[in-house]
């Protein structure tokens, strides 16, 4: 397309909900959370940033707050937000079809409002963020009661955050960076996604057919009124 | 095939992995350490050593290095790395262990017992307590004379057949494998004999004095920063 036939489709996008207002805020209360706890945790972990900024009695502070902090955010999130829409999204998740198995195994196959890989990255990082806490928690215990002082939440923290940094890398890639999927950060950030991107990566979310105008959730500022479509 | 079983069995299964170790993580990580390369062991601490300073390693020029004896002794020396060598050197074999719950085991250690080293200065008979000081500012930390001169106490030089690294405490540092880590001062620069006890860093922030391994630092009040809480520095 030239770039004027690009403004012209742009003027005439049509956006479809993605993702709702609490699912969002559960997505930027973890992630702020986590880049302030991975940043602190490297600080404490990694011998080449540790031996830089030192002043591990702050550091340590600022994590475990942080920590603190999380988990009463999360705990507003739901108790304030959309439950009905966090539980489909989680059934969502937790549904792993034969599209998705096919996916998974690199052939093509129609995906979701979640593809497999961010069910499986939605399920990892669950897991993980109890995870964290659990172990987290034994640590912070352990510096003050010798009998909770064990190897084994030490390991598992330590090969959390390796993994971590691993999966929030390609997490943080294709969000912002790879072409064909860094538009979904828009559904993180506005709520909503074009519709005919929507349809090419996600279709058995939005359908083959052009969405009723109030399905959409808004259109493009400048669009013009939108024809009436004949499927309905 | 229920789809949703299997999204709840990852879920699951690695909640479960995750708990597993927790309570079995040693035996885990003694396994899977075994093939950790050493590249990978200069960036992550995976096979046991975590390096904890207050303020960042200090760099010492091992050339300029003095490490300073003085306080209660006859004659206050200023001895050179060289120097150091020069003295009586003897080589041990033992396990580190960090009171944050890590290990490491079969350190081969190299240096100079603090009895040879301060027969030149000269202990005056009311010097009770050996007061170090590290460049690593203002880490220190005491230990009895008693304790110096436990058999396996030492002021090491070499660690696993090389000089010490920086973050190991390059030129020397204390070793004590009877008591937690945080008594072996690291980057050592002034050895004080004194007739008081002065307590150490971490002593000041709840640790114990006697940081017996097994038998010490039981209950910690770990303190909080007071750089974050209290506006100080």
């Amino acid at each position: 397309m030239s770039r004027g036939d690009q403004a012209v489709a742009a003027s005439r996008a049509r956006y479809v909900r993605r993702f709702g207002r609490t699912e969002r805020a559960l997505h930027w209360t973890h992630a702020t959370a986590f880049f302030v706890l991975l940043g602190t945790g490297l600080a404490l972990w990694l011998p080449a940033l540790s031996t830089i900024v030192g002043r591990r009695a702050l550091v340590k502070d600022v994590h475990v707050w942080t920590a603190v902090a999380w988990a009463a955010a999360l705990v507003l999130v739901v108790a304030l937000g959309d439950r009905r829409a966090l539980r489909a999204a989680w059934r969502e998740i937790e549904t792993i079809e034969r599209d998705d198995r096919r996916w998974l195994t690199l052939r093509r196959a129609p995906q979701g409002r979640f593809n497999a890989g961010q069910k499986l990255n939605a399920i990892t990082t669950a897991a993980f963020a109890i995870l964290f806490a659990v172990s987290g928690a034994f640590l912070w215990l352990s510096a003050r009661d010798a009998r909770f002082r064990w190897e084994g939440p030490i390991v598992v923290h330590d090969t959390l955050t390796i993994l971590s940094v691993f999966l929030v890398s390609g997490h943080l890639y294709l969000a912002v960076i790879h072409p064909t999927t860094r538009h979904a950060l828009r559904g993180m950030t506005r709520g909503d996604v074009r519709e005919d991107w929507a349809r090419k990566h996600h279709p058995k979310w939005v359908g083959a057919t052009p969405l009723r105008d109030r399905e959409l959730v808004t259109s493009a500022p400048d669009a013009e009124p939108q024809p009436e479509t004949a499927a309905t | 095939m229920n789809d949703r079983v299997l999204g709840r069995a990852a879920f699951l299964g690695l909640l479960g992995a995750g708990m597993a170790g927790i309570f079995w993580g040693k035996q885990v990580a003694a396994f899977a350490g075994r093939f950790v390369p050493d590249q990978v062991e200069q960036i992550l601490p995976t096979k046991g050593w975590r390096i904890f300073t207050i303020r960042g390693i200090p760099r010492i020029d091992p050339e300029r290095y003095r490490l300073e004896v003085t306080g209660l002794v006859e004659r206050p020396l200023n001895l050179s790395l060289a120097d150091l060598r020069s003295l009586p050197q003897v080589e041990q074999v033992s396990d580190f262990h960090c009171v944050t719950g890590w290990s490491v085991h079969d350190v081969h250690w190299r240096g100079v017992r603090f009895d040879d080293l301060l027969g030149a200065a000269g202990l005056r008979p009311e010097a009770r307590w050996l007061r170090f000081v590290s460049a690593e500012v203002p880490y220190v930390d005491t230990l009895s004379l008693e304790q110096a001169r436990f058999p396996d106490a030492m002021l090491a030089l070499d660690m696993d057949g090389k000089p010490l690294s920086r973050p190991h405490g390059s030129p020397a540092r204390v070793v004590m494998p009877q008591m937690y880590g945080y008594k072996s001062v690291k980057w050592v620069t002034t050895i004080e004999a004194r007739s008081d006890f002065v307590p150490g860093y971490w002593e000041t922030h709840g640790y114990d004095s006697d940081a017996w391994i097994g038998k010490s630092n039981f209950f910690i009040q770990e303190k909080t920063s007071d750089v974050f809480f209290r506006g100080k520095e």
